[in-house]
This record gives structure tokens, sequence and C-alpha cells, in this order.
């Protein structure tokens, strides 16, 4: 057989995307109107569970970029066992995370080591001023209602996949 | 009076003389052209100062610098962990790459070994990563020579993979997935199959691109016998990757010094071509992309069971020591020389960057060539600017 | 009938109707085709969707780009000549309107019914070469002289393969005049079979294919964009254009292309009128001689036929789908290949494209002498 010059080649390649655009539709997707779903690991916005939160300041001494901003105070909490002595807890008076510089590194959330912080894949939180991108904990804990479920691993795995607190 | 007259003869016989100078040795004045920093011709920042005559080169300056971010100084102030989240941004297209490097040169400083089923886990995402670096090469080079569609292409189908990183990192560009001792994380369920449906997406790119560039006579034209490097110039100005690789050295750290990672396990094959041309860059690299396709599959089938991390303190202190790692990153070599005086910083970090040696050898690649196979060469040569500045 | 109508308006009126319907055939295909191919086909060339949201389907994008520009602030560099850098867009466009004056609509629907036609056309789409170097030598910028020079090199290089493509449809039609070739083919037949009419592209494929090469290099579109080389010289010569003056040099770009596809319809594809077994079947269409057999009997190939006056509404509906169709190969190259060298591109009009076109004006010499 004869060799198909490369030029007539090309125009069928370019002819056939346009053909495939018209029939099947476009790989794009028009972005207000349609979303992708990001996965379930997508590194998006961080959630706060405040109960959790211990104000030990690893994360925020973890944090490459140190964009935490941690504050809290020591109080007395009511017994947890009846006629045991009240324990000295940490409370938390202001956890901000500035995303104007997060890097989105997912440090915190691994260190943190009392399951406080989560990953959601929500990215829908620009804003036109950059200075609102400082999300203080009641933002930060609104995002917990968007944190999925861990997800199952693939079969070889011995990780156990955690679960998220609600 | 007389005098007058003769000064006029004079004069006009001078000029008479001068126009015949001009007419026999046309002296024509050189030009300074900047390419960059701002042109849609450099990806990014770099500028290269050239001394043209007509449209032909008479010499070439690159001027880095740019996009410097200083990560080498910024990781002596970072924490081991912290440090891979900085070098991500070296080559922000194969950023998974980036870190594994030097995530082992800390290992050998601690003696830890990762277990195989994260070495087999950071084979792959190594590998992803370049597919996703190299297949934005293959389109993008045909928009450097004006063909538009390719690179559009490339986008789409890149996509796919980068959708597989983020799926399985939660990054998409940027995974700091690579830890001391294994990776953060296993796969999530259901995560081979998919990946294998993108990896037949990628395939399918390289048949096109194949047909739209590879194929194509104009392109041909434009890329054959332009920027030969010849092996032992190439080597000398310390080319690495597909670069050199195109000039018909045999020479793929993947194979001659699988450090940390798991080749030896895969059946492959390392692509050269003799010619050293911009075609043949070309070439290699879309060969390449195949190839990783074809590693990446079979890692999949083999990945074996067992835990992802191996026993690591949990405050990462490096024991003193240097040690230098370097792998074949979608770019080229890529290696980190860290030295740690026991503390939990790196007391100083050395980053060998594929792009900065591999754009080195412009100025003596671009001299005597046009203004059009400037682009051609640079777009052939591949340089990303994270990766020549730092 | 419509030309009766015509003929009741005085010399002004017809020729402000004839201004403003020139205004019509050169922007509204312009504004056509940009959004059909520009936004529309080549974003599905590259599987996507191109503007959506301005009008329904994006269809006001261009509306949407036209106010963009034209409030943009008129940025003259401070090194430039100023006259020369202004005056540089207009020139190119007056180009593009003098060549739609001899573009033939229809029987009657020609701005100007000139005997050397096409030599005027020819002609006429060289002053763009004189609006670019303008535009290149007075912008101050080195791109912009880089740009401006290949443009000039590139176009007269290729004016001349342009010109010899035609030559041999001239021979073939006997005519200089547009209308004559129009109804040459209309009225011609191949080897005694007249059904088609005789569109020279079949008899002048080779002169067609060296006509469309020979336009893509004339509009500077890939693989002939060196002037304007995205990725070497920013954009060539308008690269310190910005704004209204910028929209003009795009309307220049774009309607040109649009009246070299006119022009190829007219020359190559039988222009405004249909092959005669069209007109056969529908009533009132057919060409009121006595007898189509006398009309063909001229020994030139040119019959003296009248055409229904229907044509002048039909013809440029027939144009425009002919112009869309040439256009979309325009486009279709323009975003598939990439871009020759200077040198190549050179070579390949003085080595490949006049050889052959010589060689074809020869054969169709002596062809045309033997039958
Ligand atoms: S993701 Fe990284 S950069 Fe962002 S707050 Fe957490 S640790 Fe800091
Ligand atoms: S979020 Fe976690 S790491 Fe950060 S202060 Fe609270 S408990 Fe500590």
């Amino acid at each position: 057989m004869p060799k198909v010059p490369g030029l007539i080649k090309g125009l069928t390649v370019t002819f056939g995307e346009l053909t495939k655009t018209v029939t099947r539709g476009a790989q794009t997707v028009q972005y207000p109107h349609e979303k992708e779903a990001p996965p379930i690991r997508a590194r998006g916005v961080i959630a706060l569970h405040e109960e959790n939160c211990t104000a030990c300041m690893l994360c925020s001494r973890e944090c490459p970029d140190w964009c935490i901003y941690i504050e809290g105070h020591k109080t007395l909490a009511p017994p947890r066992r009846a006629g045991g002595k009240p324990r000295s807890v940490n409370k938390l008076d202001r956890f901000d995370i500035d995303y104007a510089l997060c890097m989105y590194c997912g440090i915190c959330v691994e260190v943190c080591p009392f399951e406080a912080l989560f990953w959601s894949p929500e990215y829908e939180y620009s804003e036109p001023k950059i200075a609102d991108l400082l999300h203080d904990k009641t933002r930060l804990g609104q995002w917990m209602e968007t944190v999925p479920e861990f997800e199952p691993y693939e079969p070889g795995a011995e990780v156990k996949a955690k679960k998220v607190p609600k | 009076m007389t005098d007058l007259v003769d000064r006029r003869q004079m004069a006009y016989i001078a000029a008479q003389a001068a126009d015949a100078r001009v007419n026999v040795e046309l002296e024509t004045e050189g030009m300074t052209l900047n390419i960059g920093p701002q042109h849609p011709a450099t990806h990014g920042t770099l500028r290269i100062v050239i001394q043209l005559d007509g449209e032909e080169v008479v010499a070439a300056d690159p001027v880095m610098g740019y996009m410097h971010r200083g990560y080498e100084k910024l990781a002596e102030v970072r924490t081991y962990p912290q440090v891979t989240t900085l070098v991500n941004r070296i080559d922000w297209l194969g950023s998974f790459a980036n870190e594994v490097p030097f995530i082992l040169a800390a290992e050998q400083l601690m003696d830890i070994e990762a277990p195989p089923r994260a070495q087999w886990i950071r084979t792959i995402l190594f590998e992803l990563g370049r597919i996703a670096n190299v297949t934005l090469f293959l389109g993008d080079m045909g928009v450097q020579l004006g063909a538009i569609s390719p690179v559009f292409y490339a986008f789409r189908d890149r996509e796919f993979i980068l959708n597989q990183i983020e799926a399985a990192t939660g990054g998409r560009f940027h995974p700091n997935f690579d830890r001391i001792g294994g990776v953060k994380d296993d796969l999530p369920a259901g995560w081979i199959a998919d990946t294998k449906v993108a990896l037949k997406a990628i395939q399918r790119f390289c048949d096109e691109m194949e047909d739209l560039i590879v194929g194509n006579e104009i392109f041909a034209a434009r890329t054959r016998g332009i920027g030969v490097i010849p092996a032992d110039i190439g080597l000398s100005y310390g080319l690495s990757g597909a670069n050199i690789r195109a000039s018909g050295v045999d020479w793929d750290l993947r194979r001659d010094a699988p450090c940390g990672l798991v080749y030896d396990q895969v059946d492959w094959k390392v692509w050269t071509h003799p010619d050293g041309d911009s075609f043949a860059r070309y070439w290699v690299r879309l060969q390449e992309v195949r190839e990783a396709c074809g590693i990446v599959e079979q890692l999949l089938d083999g990945l074996p069971a067992g835990p992802i991390m191996a026993k690591v303190p949990r405050i990462i202190k490096v024991p003193e020591g240097e040690a230098y790692v370097e792998t074949e990153n979608p770019l080229g070599i890529m290696g980190y020389y860290v030295i740690s005086q026991g503390g939990l910083e790196p007391f100083r970090v050395k980053i060998r960057s594929a792009s900065f040696s591999n754009i080195s050898i412009a100025p003596w690649l671009l001299k005597g060539t046009f203004v059009p196979d400037v682009i051609t060469i640079l777009a052939s040569l591949y340089f990303i600017l994270g990766d020549v500045d730092r | 009938m419509l030309a009766t109508v015509a003929a009741e308006f005085a010399y002004w009126q017809t020729s402000i109707f004839k201004l403003l319907m020139a205004f019509v055939a050169v922007l509204i295909p312009a504004g056509g085709t940009v959004y059909l191919y520009l936004f529309k086909m080549v974003s599905f060339l590259q599987s996507r969707l191109g503007p959506m949201e301005a009008g329904p389907y994006g269809s006001l994008q261009l509306v949407a780009e036209v106010g963009k520009w034209a409030q943009k602030e008129d940025v003259v560099p401070s090194r430039a000549d100023a006259f020369v850098f202004k005056a540089a867009p207009y020139v190119v466009l007056i180009s593009t309107f003098l060549l739609v004056i001899v573009v033939p609509f229809g029987p009657d629907a020609v701005f100007a019914d000139f005997d050397t036609g096409i030599f005027l056309a020819l002609a006429v789409s060289s002053i763009s070469v004189i609006g670019i170097l303008m535009a290149g030598w007075a912008s101050a910028s080195k791109y912009s002289l880089l740009g401006g020079l290949r443009a000039a090199g590139q176009l007269i290089a290729y004016e001349l393969p342009m010109v010899l493509a035609v030559v041999g449809v001239v021979i073939q039609a006997g005519t200089l005049n547009m209308q004559g070739i129009v109804e040459a083919q209309t009225t011609g037949e191949i080897f005694g079979w007249g059904a088609l009419g005789h569109p020279f592209i079949l008899t002048q494929f080779v002169g067609f294919f060296i006509f469309l090469i020979a336009v893509q290099a004339e509009l500077a579109q890939t693989p002939f964009d060196m002037p304007v080389a995205e990725s070497e010289l920013v954009t060539g010569y308008m690269t310190e254009y910005s704004g209204f003056r910028f929209l003009l040099f795009f309307i220049g770009e774009f309607a040109t292309a649009n009246i070299f596809a006119f022009l190829a319809s007219v020359l190559f594809l039988g222009g405004w009128s249909v092959p005669p077994f069209i007109m056969d079947a529908v009533p009132g269409l057919a060409p009121q001689v006595d007898g189509l057999a006398a009309a063909l009997g001229g020994t030139t190939g040119v019959a003296e036929a009248s055409f229904s006056p229907w044509f002048n509404l039909i013809g440029p509906v027939v144009m425009a789908v002919k112009m869309l169709a040439l256009t979309f190969i325009v486009y279709w190259v323009r975003f598939t290949y990439p871009r020759f060298r200077e040198d190549q591109l050179q070579s390949f009009a003085w080595k490949v494209l006049i050889p052959i076109s010589l060689v074809n004006i020869a054969v169709t010499g002596v062809l045309k002498v033997v039958f």
C-alpha cells in the first residue's frame, strides 16, 4: 500500500476530532453550569472539627509557611465520669487558616494527632479581596459538612480506612 | 576659488569611494533581539539575548533567574517533611518525580528502606508524572511550530493522568505524597482499573501525535537537521534525559541505576535515536511516553501487597552525613545533594535540575541558526523554567 | 425585472446603495466566518465548545469582542512614526474593499463590472502589502519590523503563482471579465456533456490547487503564517497595535479571506450560477435565449446568454455556500499544520508552485488550441 502523505493524515485526525465533538460532545464542561466532581481525596479546603482540637499547635508548627494561627486557653471541663475530678482542657479561641498563603500540602492534616483536621474536595471559595481568604474557625467548621467519608483501599493494602467524625 | 572647487571635487570623490565600498561589502548593522522574558515561546520567563544579522543568529545568550525562588536556601530552614512541598514546585508538570530523589537521599542518610509496595507505588506515580510532563511537550512542540491543535489534545488527554494522580494523592499538580520511609497513603479502591483506562487515552494520544506531527512533512522539514547535538558535545555540556538519548547515547538511570525504584522488575526498553536533531528529540520523547505507559501497566498488574510505610520515628531527625541521589526525571537527570548535621533541617541541599544543564548548550547550539529555528531548538530542548531557575 | 427596478433610481442613490452593500458584503461574511470557523469549528476541532455565554450558543461573542476592542485605549508607541502607524490598518482595509467591488454576486448584482475584473482584483490585492510594510516599519519594534519584512517577501512571492494559476482560467474562459468567466462555466460543457456546465475546477484542478495554496499564503494563514508567527515574533507586524486599529487588521484579515474565497468560487466553482441541470429543472431559472444550443455554438466558448434576474437573489446565497466551503478548507488547514520556515516557503513558491503553474498554462494553451 502506498504511504498516505502525513499532510493528509493530519487533516483526517483533526477532522475526526471535529466529528467526534459534534456527535459525542466536547471533552470540556461548561463550568458554572456543570461541574466536575473532584476525587474524594482532592485537597480542596481544610475543615476543622473543633471538638477534637486541643490547641496543641502541632499543625501550626509543621505548616511549611506558617499560615495557621491558633490561640487557646486552659479551662476546666466537667468530669467524664460522675464524681470524677474536673478535667483541664485547652479551649480554642482562635483557629485561622490563611488560604492566601496555604500551599495545600496537607501536612497539617497529616500531623494532627487528634483527628481535628480533614480535607474537603470543595473548591469554590474564591474571594474578591485577598484578606477574606482568611477562614476563621466557624468558617472552617462549616466545611466539616462537605468532608466525604474516607474511601476503601485497593486490595493488598494494610492500612485501615479511617472514619470521619460527624 | 580653485581651492573650493578642489575641495568639492575631493569630497565628491571621497563620497563615491565610500559608496563603492558599501556596494562591495554591504556593511549591515547587527540587531539585538531580546526574546523574553515576556515572550510566547519561552514557556515562562526565560530571556535570550540574540544578536541578529538579518534573521541569522550571531550570538545567543540565555539570561536565567527571573523565576528564582531560592528553594535550596529555603530548604535549609524547613524540616525534611516540609521540603517535599517546596521541591514539588521545581518541575511543575511532573511534580511527583521531584520529591523522589530528595526522599531517597534522606532515606539513605537515615538508613531506611521503603517497603516494596511503597516502592511500586512510587515508581507508578513517578512514571505518571513523566507522562503528564512529556505529553504536554508533545503538544507544545506543535504550538511552537505553529500548529495550534496538538496542544489542546495534549491538555485534554493529560487531564486523565492528572485525575488519576489527584485521585491517589489528593493534589493535581503538587502531590506531596512521598514520605521518608514510604508513601503517605495507599491507593484508593478502583484506582488501578481507572488508571488503565487513562493510559489507553494516552496511547491514543500518542498515535494521534504520530499522525498529526511526526508524520507531517512540514514538521519534518522544520525539525530534521535543525539543532544537531553531537553526542560528545552534548555530554560535555551535561545534557541528560531524552536530549542526550536523541543523540544516540544509551544512558538512562532508570535502567543503569534504579536507586529505590523498581524498574528492574518490569520489561521495558530505552529508546535512542542516532540523529541528535530536533526531530530525534521529539521522536524519542514520543516513544518514551509509550514506554512509560507500558511500564505503569506492568507495575499495576504486579503491585505487591503489604505495608506502605517503614518504621520511621515520629519526629524525623536525620543523622549527620552527606548523600547524593539522582534519578531519571521527565526532563533529564535530577539529583539532590543533601548534607545533614543531625538536625531537623538539612544543613545544605544542592539541587541538580535537568533543565538548567539542558539549556546551557543553547549558546553553542543557536549560533548560525535562523530566528524560526531558535524557536524550534528551544522547544525541542524542552526545559521548564521552574526547573531552570529553581 | 430587478435590473429595471435598479434603473429607476438616480445615480447617487444607486451609489449609496452600492456603498452600503459593499459594507454588507465585507462585514457580514467576515463576522459569519469568524463565528462559524474561528470560534466554533476550531473549538470543535480541539474537543471543546468555544464561546458559549454571549448570546445563544455564543453567537453574539463577536459583538462583545468588537465592543471590547472599540473601548480600548488606542496606544501608539512613543518612538513610532505616528501618522504611518495610524494609517496602516486603513490601507490594509482599503485593499479589502477594493477587492470586493469586482466580485459578482449575480448577473446585475455586481458593484462594478470591469472588463478586466480579475486583473484588477489581483492588482489591488497587493495594496495590503503596503499597509503591512507600513505597520511593520512604523511600529518601531523589532518584532514588527521582522514581521513586516517577512510579510512583504511572502506576499510578493505568492502573488506570482496566484496570477499564473488564474491565467489558465482566463485562457479557458477567453475573458478577463468576471461575469464572462461565470457565464463560460455555466454554459460550457466538458466533451459535449453539459449537465454540470463546466466549472473550471474540473479541468483546471492544478490551477485551483495552486490558487488555494497561494491564497493561504496571501492571507498569512498557517502553514504560511510567518509574518505573524506568534511563537517567534509575538504577532509580527500587529504586535504594537491595540484596540480599534487591531480590530481593523482583524477585519482586514478575515474579510480578505472571504473575498479570496469568493474569487476562487467565481474562478473555479462557477460563481453565483448553478449547474445547468438545476436551471433546467427549476422553472424560471433557465437562461432566456432562444435555445441553449445556439448560445453554445460560439467559438470562443463564451455564450451571450442572459440569465434569469432571479439570480440576483439566488446568486449571493450560492456564493455564500461556495465561500463557506472554501473557507472551511482554509481554516481546517490552518488549525492542523505547523508552519514553514521562511526560506522553505520562498523556495516552495519559486521552485515548485511557479514551475507547475507555468506548465499548467502551457498545457492549457496547447489543449485549448487542439480542441
Ligand atoms: S495545607 Fe500545608 S500550607 Fe496549608 S495550612 Fe496545611 S500545612 Fe499549612
Ligand atoms: S488541629 Fe490538630 S494539630 Fe492543630 S492544634 Fe488542633 S489538635 Fe493540634
